[in-house]
């Protein structure tokens, strides 16, 4: 399309798809980045069996197939998310790291280390000590859209899901929510929860009205 | 015309979501019951709650990125897409939809797409803006009923533009996977109809409004009256399109 100053620009959809970015021609610089990001991402999948990878502390080597019992599984995704959980929830007396997922993406990584500093992109998972069936999941790196599904298969697939009830903690900003009144004159921040049918206990808080929206990981 | 058959109605996420928004349209005003969903890893997920609530208690139910809706009275289906693609994922996509076609009841597709209007030729920039496409098992069924409504047919385009004596093709820029649909759907035999709008980004309700108005000219879904477009009803999600209010700070 033309623009005002007489340029031809191609303008991005909001469609999303572009069919023809399998058919257009890529720049040499373009094929290489493509190459060493999909070398990577091949190099972990072959040497560590997945782009994503969760390993559990409490799997012996013997049992592969155990099922973590859950009954309440809280995950805080998002840098903000994963603080207030620092802040508030976690201590090393009553908590202890079970698990971490190790993944790449050309945004973050993540390392196996459980000696985390709060600048880092982890994803951890702790377990209260009193009850063991109680798990938490900070998780401040980012899991790239063609990961999501990935991670949650993983993670979930290790849970003994009967009678689990899942809470997320997540954060957006405040310019991204829509309102009839304009943002800068809400008191912020504030809460807002979506919840499934199954849930039957009081949110602590209003629900999200619609238009609004929530993505990525939380959604998955 | 009766519909005999089970009829799916599903978008192609393409340029100005037309498709997506003139099936907003049709869930909405036909007042359709959720029936089921789509898990699948090829979409980018996303969660909220009814879009097509019209009340307090109707309003917490919770709605993804891709659902499929009933209504039994007019055997119609429909599947809403809600967000795009992830990268390299919509082939096993397409696949996957179109073996759930084959093995379910479904006996005919009509796909809503939409296409880049800066693309049309020069002849294409002259009247409708509205365009079909059939296969081959549904011209059969069908292309009379399409040559009595005086709907026209999207245009092959030379494979090379420029050389006058090459192949013509189908194209369909800025139409998301229409094209892969359409032409897997005449290799597998599944009877599917392309319904298609010229527009641009921007604000396309309008697009869309035009859009399922030309559909419910052949299927009829509601009753048209004096003006076509106050019969369909709009859901209470596409209030904000556009951003929220102004601070009054601003002025």
């Amino acid at each position: 399309m033309a623009t005002f100053f007489g340029e031809v620009v191609v303008a991005p959809s909001r469609a999303g798809l572009d069919e023809e970015e399998e058919e257009r021609e890529e720049t040499p610089e373009d094929r290489e980045i493509r190459r060493e990001i999909e070398k990577k991402r091949y190099w972990r999948r072959c040497s560590e069996g997945g782009e994503i990878d969760v390993l559990w502390t409490w799997k012996s080597g013997g049992c592969a197939e155990e099922l973590l019992v859950c009954s309440r599984f809280i995950v805080a995704i998002g840098r903000n998310a994963a603080a207030f959980l620092s802040s508030f929830i976690l201590d090393s007396v009553c908590w202890e790291v079970v698990g971490v997922v190790k993944l790449w993406n050309e945004w973050c990584r993540t390392s196996s280390t459980t000696n985390v500093l709060p600048t880092d992109s982890f994803c951890l998972f702790y377990r209260l000590i009193s009850d063991p069936t109680v798990l938490l999941c900070q998780c401040s790196c980012y899991v790239a859209e063609d990961q999501q599904f990935q991670w949650l298969e993983k993670v979930f697939g290790s849970m003994q899901k009967k009678g689990l009830q899942v809470t997320i903690l997540s954060t957006c900003p405040v310019a991204d929510y829509k309102t009839q009144e304009s943002t800068l004159t809400l008191a912020s921040p504030f809460l807002k929860a979506l919840k499934t049918k199954e849930f039957q206990e009081q949110v602590c808080c209003p629900l999200l009205e619609q238009p609004n929206i929530v993505r990525d990981l939380p959604a998955a | 015309p009766v519909i005999r058959h089970i009829l799916l109605l599903q978008p192609a996420v393409s340029v100005g979501n037309v498709g997506q928004l003139a099936v907003d349209l049709v869930i909405s005003t036909l007042d359709m019951t959720k029936v089921g969903y789509f898990y699948t890893d090829c979409l980018v997920p996303m969660v909220g709650n009814n879009p097509y609530a019209t009340a307090e208690e109707n309003s917490t139910e919770l709605s993804i990125n891709a659902e499929v809706y009933s209504l039994p009275s007019k055997k119609l289906v429909v599947l809403q897409i809600r967000s795009p693609f992830i990268k390299n994922k919509y082939r096993p996509f397409c696949e996957t939809l179109l073996s759930w076609v084959k093995s379910s009841k479904c006996a005919r597709v009509v796909l809503l797409s939409s296409s880049h209007a800066y693309q049309r030729d020069d002849e294409q920039l002259l009247g409708t803006p509205l365009r079909y496409l059939l296969t081959t098992d549904l011209e059969k069924a069908v292309g009379g009923r399409m040559q009595e409504l005086n709907w026209k047919e999207m245009e092959k385009v030379a494979a090379y533009p420029g050389i006058s004596d090459t192949d013509k093709v189908l194209h369909i820029p800025g139409g998301g996977i229409t094209k892969l649909l359409f032409t897997e759907s005449c290799s597998k035999g599944i009877q599917m109809a392309v319904l298609l709008k010229f527009c641009s980004e921007g604000d396309n309700i309008p697009d869309a409004f035009v859009l399922v108005n030309y559909l419910n000219e052949w299927l009829q879904l509601t009753k048209s009256e004096v003006n076509p477009s106050s019969q369909w009803k709009i859901p209470s999600s596409w209030r904000l399109l556009f951003g929220n209010g102004l601070p009054p700070a601003l002025f």
